[in-house]
C-alpha cells in the first residue's frame, strides 16, 4: 500500500502545482490587457482623475507580482474581488467593495455555480448509465446491425455543435410538443421536480453530447478488454458468458470506465458554456459569456478559474482511481 | 481402460480465416486421431495452422475464424454442431487449454488459486475447499517453490515459469481427459524451458492424460509427444511417432526441418596472437539512467578478422547492451572500445563517417529495421551513396550486385516496399544495407530468432559465404545455442552483465565449465528423444531450470 | 398511471416478442447453416433487442406517414436522399479511375464515401462562393424578413428563395458565403496548429532531453484550461486590442484557437514521434550519420503521414466547432462576414414558428446543420482511415 499511497500523493502535488500555473497564466493573460482596467471600467471619455481614482483604489499602481498574491490571497479566502459591472453601477462610490460588498465576484458567482452544478448532475445522473449500458453492449455485440447502428450516430451526434442538438430539442419538445420549456427559468424559489422540469432541455441537450462521446470510449475499451488473452482463457475455461464478463471482464474495466467517466464530466463542464446560452439557464457559463461580451474582467477571470479548477479536479479523480483499480499497483511485489 | 480408445477424432477439418472482406481458407482439410493418454505434437512453422487446429479440437474459433466443413469428434460429441451450452459443459472441464503466455492468460484482477479453483467449482466437480487442497498438491507436483502459499499471490507477482506451471496446474483443476498446450515454452528462457517441460511431461504421464503439443521446435517435441504430426500452411504433412519421424522422415519438407539441425560450419583456427582485433572490447562498465542502473561490469574480449565470436546469454544478460556500447549509441562509463587498434570515440556523433562505415549493424526484427515507406532500392542505396558517394547508374548498378550477392533478383525486388516481402527477405536486406558500407564488422543481433527455421538456415548460409568472401569480422548476439553450434569460431557466454566465460567453440562444448555455461548448454533441448531422461537422470530433479541457476 | 401501464405492456410485448422470434427462427429451418446457428445460439437478450430494433423502424415508419409536422419527413427525406447520393458517389468511384482509386472505393463502407462526397461539395462551394451566391454577403435589400420558400401568397419573394433576414439580407447567399468564411477560416487555423504542433512535436520526440521536458510542461499547462473557456478568456483580451476593428478580432481569434489547438497535435505527434524514433531503422539512419533534417523529412515523415492526416480531420472538426460555439456566443468571425455560428444566433428566434411557418423555423437548423453535415462527414471519413490503419485489431 505503501507505494500506492506515494503514488498517489504524488499526483495531488501535481495537481495543486497545475492549478497554480493555471492561475498564474489567467492573471498573466489578464494583464495582457491595453491600457489598464480603469481605462476599461470607465471607458475612453471618463476623466483621468477618476481613472486615478479607480486605479488607487484597485491597486493597480502595485506591481504585478503583489497584485497577483493580492488576488491570489483573496481567491484562496474566497473573495474574487469586485466586479466592473457592479462597480460600475454603484458610481464607484470608493466603499463596499471588500468580500460580500454589492459588486462581489462570490456573491455573484456562488448560486450561479450551485446551478450548474445542478444542470451538469442532471445530465450526468441520466447519460452515465444509459451510456455504459449501450456502450458494453455495443462492444459485446460488435459489428452487428446494433452495432453500426451505434457507432454511425454517435458519430454524428459528437460532429454536431451543441447549439445544433439544443434547437432540435427545442423545435421537437418544447415548440412542436410542448413538453418542457424553451427557457429555463431558474430561480430560488422552485420545488426540486419544477427545477428538474426547467433544466430538462439543456440537460438533455449535454446527455446527447456527452452520451455519444461516453458510449464510444466505453465500447472501445471494453472491446480492448474482450481481446485480452484471459478473457479466451475464462471462456476456454468452459465459464458462462455472464460469468466470464461479471467476473473476469469488470474487474478489469473499472479502470477505463472510470476514466470514461470523469473526463466526460469534465466535458460537461465546458460543454455549459453554449448550453447555458441557448436555453439562457442562469448557470456560471451564461455570466462567463456576457462577462466576457462586456469585458468584466474580474468575473472572467474568476469563471475560469473555477472552469479549470473543476477540470483538473476531475482529470485528477481519473488518474487516482485508475491507479486505485489497478491490481499490479495495489499488491505490489 | 485401454491405450486404444479413440478420444479426439478430427476428419478433413477445414478452417476459413477473414481477412480483406473475404473468407480464406488457413487449413485444408487435416484428419487427427488421439487416444487415451496420448501426446500428439503437432508442428509447423509459423501461418502453419497449427494453433488454429488446436483451438478447433475444442469447437472454439477464434473471431474472424470459421471452421467451414469437417467433423471433430470429442469422445463421440460432435463439437461442431454442438450448442454452446454442451461444449461449455466439456471446455476446463474434459478438455483444457494452456496458452503461450501465462503472464497475459492469468486474470491480473485475481489470485492465482481464485483462478485455479473456478473451473473445478463450476463445473461441479470438485468443492471449493476441496479443489484448493488438490490445486497445492498440484502446485507441489509441479515442484512450485513454496506451494502452500503460491496460490495466494496475484499473477504479477509470480515469475513467467512459475505462471506457465500454475497454468498447468489449472488446466489440470479439472482432471480432464485432453489439454491443449499451445506453444507453453517459447517465451521462457532455455534453462527455465526445461524445468516446465519436465513438470508436464511428469504430470501429463502421472494422470494418464491426453495432450496435443503445439511447438515450432523439433527439440521440444521430440521431448513430449508420443506421436508427431506435421503440418505446413494448413496442409498436412506427414504423422510417424516419435522415434520413426526422427529417425526415418518420409516427406522432403520434414528432411529439410531435420536438415536444419545439421548446418555446421568448420570452426576456424583462432587468429595469430600478434595479430591487431578489428574489434577489442576492453574492460567497459556500462549503465543507464546516467549511471543509476548498472548493467554492464568489467566486459572485455576481442573479435578477429574473418571470425564469428558469438556472444550468448539470457535475456537481461547484456548482450545487447554491449553491442549498443561498440556502435556507441550508449558511451561506456568506463572502458574503451578499440577498432584496427585505434580506439573509437565513446559517442557514435564523435566518430567519423569512416570509422561509422566499418562497423555496421543487422536487427533481429526485420519489420522495424526497414523503413515501412521506402523501396529496397533506396534502403540498400542510401548507405552506397552516403559513403561512397554513388550516384544514378553507378548507385542502381551496385545495389543490383548487392542484391545479386543476397541471392535476390535485382530487377524484381528493387522497387518493391518491404511490406511485400517475406521475412526471409527483410532480413535479407537487412543484411543488404549492412554489406552496402562496405564495413569490416558487423554486429548480427539475434538475425535468425524471429525467422522459422528452414528460413533461420538460408540466412545463416548467407552470412557464413560473405564472411568468407569478404573477410567480415562477426559479432553473433543469440540465445539459441543450436546457432551458435553451427556457425561460431569463438563464443562468449555473458550472465547478469558479466563475462562468464569465453573461448574457442570446440573447448566450450566440452565440459568442464563454468557451472552456468554447463547448465545453459545442458539446457538446450536436443533432437533425442531420451534426452530429456537422460538429463533429468544425470542433472537430478532439483538441479535444472530456475533452482539450479539461484545457486549459481 | 396510465403511462406507466403502456410502458409495462410495451416492455412485456417487447419481450414476448423476442422470444417469438427467437423460437420461430428455431423451428423453421432456414437455407443457410450460418443462419440456423445464428438463431440456436442467440442469447434471449440478443432476442429482445432484435425485437425492439422492429419495433422502433415500425414507429418510425408510422410516424413518416402520419406526423402532424413536416419535420420529420424532411429529416427521412433528407437521409434517404444522402444515402442514395453516397452510393451512387461510390458506384461512380468504383468503375471509374485508377486501379488504386477503384480498389480503395470497393473497400468503402457508405458512410466513408458520404463523407468524402460531403467534403468535396463544401470545398466547391467554398471556393467557387461568389459565383454560386446570387447575391453578395453584404448586400442589404429594401425588404427584409421576406419568410423562406418564395411564393409570394405565404410571404415570400421568389428573388429570395430562403428569404431575408431582419437588415434584408439575402439568407441563401449569406449561407453559401458561409461556406467560405467558416470553413475557410477553420482550415487556415487548422493548418497554423498543424505547423505549430507537428513542428515542436517532432523537435520534442527527436531531441528528447530539457526542450521536451520545457515543451511538454507547457503544453501540460496550457491544456490544464479546458479549451473553449480559454479560448473566451483570450478573446476577451483580443476584442480589447482589436478594438472595433472586426477584421483584427477575426485574425486574432484564428491565431489564439492555433495556438490552442496546437497543443493537443504536439500531444500526438509527439507520440508519433517517439513511437518512430526507437524504430532500428532510425537507430540505422543516425549510425550512419545522416543529419537532423534528413532524419525528420526522409525517414519519420513520411511513417507519421496517416496519422497525421486523421489527426487532421479530427483537428478540423474541433476547430471549426469551436468557431462556430465563439460566433454563436458572439464573440468569434465578425460581421459583415456571413458565417453559420452568427447566423443561427440571429435566426434562432425562427424556430418559435414551427407551428405556423416550418420553413421558417427550419432556417437556423439549416445553417446549424450545414456545420454539422461537415464535422459528420469529416469525421465519417476519419472513422474510417483510423479503423483502416488500425487493421484487423477487432
Amino acid at each position: 500500500m505503501h507505494s500506492v499511497g506515494m503514488i498517489i500523493l504524488q499526483r495531488l502535488g501535481l495537481g495543486l502545482i497545475t492549478l497554480f500555473v493555471v492561475s498564474v497564466v489567467i492573471f498573466a493573460a489578464v494583464n495582457l490587457l491595453p491600457g489598464d482596467f480603469a481605462q476599461a471600467i470607465l471607458g475612453q471619455g471618463a476623466t483621468p482623475e477618476a481613472v486615478e481614482a479607480i486605479r488607487e483604489d484597485l491597486g493597480l499602481n502595485k506591481n504585478p507580482f503583489v497584485r497577483y498574491f493580492d488576488w491570489l490571497g483573496g481567491v484562496l479566502t474566497g473573495d474574487f474581488g469586485t466586479s466592473f459591472a457592479q462597480a460600475n453601477f454603484a458610481e464607484f462610490a470608493g466603499s463596499d467593495t471588500g468580500k460580500g460588498g454589492i459588486g462581489s465576484v462570490a456573491d455573484q458567482l456562488r448560486p450561479r455555480f450551485a446551478n450548474t452544478l445542478f444542470l451538469a448532475s442532471v445530465a450526468a445522473i441520466i447519460s452515465i448509465p444509459l451510456s455504459l449500458t449501450l456502450g458494453i453492449l455495443a462492444a459485446l455485440y460488435r459489428n452487428s446491425a446494433y452495432d453500426r447502428f451505434i457507432n454511425v450516430s454517435t458519430l454524428s451526434a459528437i460532429s454536431s455543435p451543441e447549439f445544433f442538438l439544443a434547437y432540435i430539442l427545442i423545435l421537437v419538445l418544447a415548440v412542436i410538443n410542448p413538453v418542457f420549456p424553451a427557457v429555463s427559468n431558474v430561480y430560488d424559489e422552485l420545488t426540486f421536480w419544477e427545477r428538474v422540469n426547467a433544466t430538462m432541455l439543456p440537460a438533455l441537450t449535454l446527455t446527447l453530447a456527452v452520451t455519444a462521446q461516453m458510449m464510444r470510449m466505453t465500447r472501445a475499451s471494453i472491446i480492448n478488454l474482450l481481446a485480452s488473452p484471459y478473457i479466451e482463457m475464462a471462456r476456454l475455461k468452459g465459464l458462462s458468458p455472464m460469468r466470464v464478463i461479471i467476473k473476469h471482464a469488470l474487474p478489469n474495466a473499472l479502470a477505463p470506465i472510470i476514466n470514461v467517466i470523469a473526463l466526460n464530466l469534465a466535458y460537461l463542464i465546458t460543454g455549459v458554456v453554449v448550453v447555458e446560452t441557448v436555453f439562457v439557464y442562469p448557470g456560471i457559463g451564461q455570466l462567463f459569456v456576457d462577462s466576457v461580451k462586456i469585458r468584466d474582467i474580474p468575473i472572467v477571470q474568476a469563471c475560469c478559474l473555477v472552469f479549470a479548477a473543476t477540470y483538473i479536479l476531475l482529470n485528477l479523480t481519473a488518474d487516482i482511481a485508475s491507479i486505485l483499480s489497478n491490481p499490479r499497483l495495489r499488491h505490489p511485489k | 481402460m485401454s491405450k486404444q480408445e479413440l478420444l479426439l477424432k478430427i476428419r478433413d477439418l477445414k478452417i476459413e480465416g477473414r481477412s480483406d472482406e473475404t473468407w480464406n481458407q488457413i487449413v485444408n482439410g487435416v484428419d487427427i486421431d488421439l487416444h487415451k493418454g496420448e501426446v500428439l505434437g503437432l508442428i509447423g512453422e509459423s501461418g502453419a495452422g497449427k494453433s488454429t487446429i488446436g483451438l478447433a479440437a475444442m469447437g472454439f474459433t477464434r473471431d474472424g475464424c470459421r471452421i467451414s466443413d469437417g467433423s471433430v469428434e470429442f469422445d463421440g460429441i460432435d463439437l461442431v454442431n454442438a450448442d454452446a451450452a454442451t461444449k461449455r459443459s466439456l471446455l476446463g472441464k474434459r478438455i483444457a487449454y494452456v496458452a503461450q503466455s501465462a503472464a497475459a492468460s492469468f486474470n491480473p484482477a485475481h489470485r492465482l488459486m481464485e483462478q485455479h479453483i473456478e473451473g473445478p467449482v463450476q463445473h461441479n466437480v470438485f468443492s471449493a475447499s476441496e479443489s484448493e487442497k488438490d490445486g497445492i498438491e498440484l502446485y507441489r507436483k509441479l515442484r512450485l517453490p513454496d506451494p502452500e502459499n503460491i496460490g495466494f499471490r496475484y499473477p504479477h507477482q509470480v515469475s513467467g515459469g512459475q505462471l506457465q506451471r500454475a497454468m498447468t496446474a489449472m488446466a489440470m483443476a479439472c482432471r480432464p481427459d485432453l489439454i491443449i498446450f499451445d506453444e507453453p515454452t517459447t517465451a521462457l528462457d532455455v534453462t527455465t524451458q526445461i524445468e516446465v517441460l519436465a513438470s508436464i511431461r511428469d504430470i501429463v504421464e502421472q494422470f494418464n492424460t491426453a495432450a496435443i503439443y503445439i511447438t515450432h521446435d523439433l527439440a521440444v517435441v521430440a521431448q513430449m509427444a508420443d506421436k508427431i504430426k506435421v503440418l505446413l500452411k494448413g496442409d498436412e504433412v506427414e504423422e510417424a511417432d516419435t522415434r520413426t519421424m526422427l529417425s526415418h522422415p518420409k516427406e522432403d519438407y520434414t528432411k529439410s526441418l531435420w536438415a536444419v539441425r545439421s548446418f555446421q560450419r568448420e570452426q576456424k583456427p583462432l587468429a595469430d596472437k600478434g595479430e591487431t582485433p578489428v574489434v577489442s572490447i576492453k574492460n567497459v562498465d556500462a549503465a543507464y539512467g546516467g549511471g543509476t542502473v548498472k548493467v554492464l561490469h568489467d566486459v572485455s574480449f576481442d573479435i578477429h578478422a574473418g571470425r564469428t565470436v558469438a556472444v550468448v546469454g539470457e535475456s537481461g544478460s547484456g548482450k545487447s547492451t554491449t553491442a549498443r556500447c561498440i556502435t556507441g549509441l550508449l558511451p561506456p562509463l568506463t572502458g574503451t572500445v578499440e577498432f584496427d587498434g585505434v580506439t573509437l570515440p565513446a559517442d557514435y556523433r564523435q566518430r567519423d563517417k569512416d570509422q561509422l562505415r566499418q562497423a555496421q549493424m543487422i536487427y533481429q526484427m526485420a519489420d522495424t529495421a526497414l523503413n515501412p515507406r521506402k523501396t529496397i532500392g533506396e534502403i540498400i542505396g542510401r548507405p552506397v551513396e552516403f559513403y561512397l558517394g554513388l550516384t544514378g547508374t553507378a548507385k542502381r548498378k551496385r545495389v543490383e550486385e548487392l542484391l545479386d550477392i543476397l541471392e535476390l533478383e535485382p530487377n524484381q525486388y528493387i522497387d518493391r516496399l518491404p511490406s511485400e516481402l517475406s521475412g526471409g527477405q527483410k532480413q535479407r536486406i537487412g543484411i543488404g544495407r549492412a554489406l552496402a558500407a562496405e564495413p569490416k564488422f558487423i554486429i548480427c543481433d539475434e538475425v535468425t530468432s524471429a525467422l522459422d527455421q528452414l528460413v533461420a538456415e538460408g540466412i545463416l548460409r548467407t552470412l557464413a559465404k560473405l564472411q568468407d568472401e569478404f573477410n567480415l569480422a562477426y559479432m553473433f548476439i543469440t540465445h539459441d545455442l543450436a546457432t551458435v553450434r553451427s556457425i561460431a569460431d569463438e563464443v562468449v557466454v555473458m550472465k547478469e552483465g558479466r563475462v562468464v566465460e569465453a573461448g574457442p567453440k570446440d573447448v566450450m562444448f566440452k565440459p568442464p565449465h563454468h557451472a552456468y555455461t554447463d547448465l545453459l548448454l545442458s539446457s538446450v533441448p536436443e533432437m533425442d528423444p531420451d534426452w530429456l531422461d537422460n538429463l533429468l537422470e544425470e542433472r537430478g530433479v532439483d538441479n535444472i531450470g530456475d533452482a539450479a541457476s539461484s545457486k549459481i | 398511471m396510465n403511462t406507466l401501464l403502456w410502458i409495462i405492456g410495451i416492455v412485456a410485448a417487447l419481450m414476448a416478442g423476442g422470444w417469438l422470434i427467437r423460437t420461430l427462427g428455431r423451428a423453421i429451418d432456414l437455407p443457410s447453416r450460418q443462419a440456423n446457428i445464428y438463431f440456436r445460439d442467440m442469447p434471449y437478450l440478443a432476442s429482445v433487442g432484435l425485437a425492439v430494433g422492429i419495433f422502433a423502424i415500425g414507429i418510425l415508419i408510422y410516424y413518416y406517414f402520419l406526423s402532424p409536422t413536416p419535420f420529420f419527413v424532411w429529416a427521412v427525406n433528407g437521409f434517404i436522399f444522402f444515402a442514395i447520393c453516397a452510393f451512387i458517389f461510390r458506384f461512380i468511384g468504383r468503375v471509374v479511375g485508377t486501379e488504386g482509386s477503384k480498389k480503395l472505393f470497393r473497400q468503402m463502407p457508405l458512410t466513408a464515401s458520404f463523407g468524402i462526397l460531403i467534403i468535396i461539395v463544401y470545398a466547391i462551394t467554398a471556393i467557387f462562393a461568389g459565383i454560386i451566391a446570387p447575391y453578395g454577403q453584404e448586400e442589404v435589400f429594401a425588404k427584409a424578413n421576406v419568410l423562406p420558400g418564395g411564393d409570394p401568397a405565404t410571404g415570400g419573394d421568389p428573388e429570395h428563395i430562403l428569404g431575408t433576414d431582419p437588415i434584408g439580407r439575402d439568407i441563401l447567399s449569406r449561407i453559401i458565403f458561409g461556406a467560405q468564411n467558416t470553413v475557410g477560416i477553420a482550415f487556415i487555423t487548422t493548418c497554423l496548429a498543424f505547423l505549430i504542433g507537428t513542428t515542436m512535436g517532432f523537435l520534442a520526440a527527436i531531441k528528447g532531453g530539457w526542450i521536451d521536458q520545457l515543451t511538454s510542461r507547457v503544453v501540460d499547462a496550457l491544456m490544464a484550461i479546458p479549451q473553449l473557456i480559454f479560448a473566451l478568456l483570450l478573446m476577451t483580451i483580443a476584442t480589447a486590442w482589436a478594438g472595433s476593428n472586426g477584421f483584427l478580432v477575426t485574425v486574432y481569434m484564428i491565431l489564439i484557437i492555433a495556438v490552442l489547438d496546437s497543443t493537443r497535435v504536439y500531444r500526438l505527434s509527439r507520440a508519433v514521434g517517439l513511437n518512430i524514433v526507437v524504430m532500428d531503422y532510425i537507430e540505422a539512419a543516425k549510425l550512419r550519420g545522416e543529419t537532423l533534417s534528413y532524419l525528420v523529412f526522409k525517414e519519420i515523415l513520411p511513417n507519421a503521414f496517416a496519422p497525421l492526416l486523421a489527426e487532421f480531420g479530427l483537428r478540423f472538426c474541433f476547430v471549426f466547432l469551436t468557431i462556430a460555439s465563439l460566433s454563436f456566443l458572439g464573440i468569434g468571425i465578425q460581421p459583415p462576414l456571413a458565417d453559420w455560428g452568427t447566423m443561427v444566433k440571429d435566426l434562432s428566434a425562427f424556430i418559435n414558428f414551427a407551428q405556423f411557418s416550418p420553413l421558417t423555423a427550419a432556417l437556423p437548423l439549416m445553417a446549424a446543420g450545414a456545420i454539422a453535415l461537415l464535422t459528420v462527414g469529416v469525421n465519417f471519413v476519419v472513422d474510417w482511415m483510423l479503423q483502416k490503419t488500425s487493421g484487423l485489431k477487432e
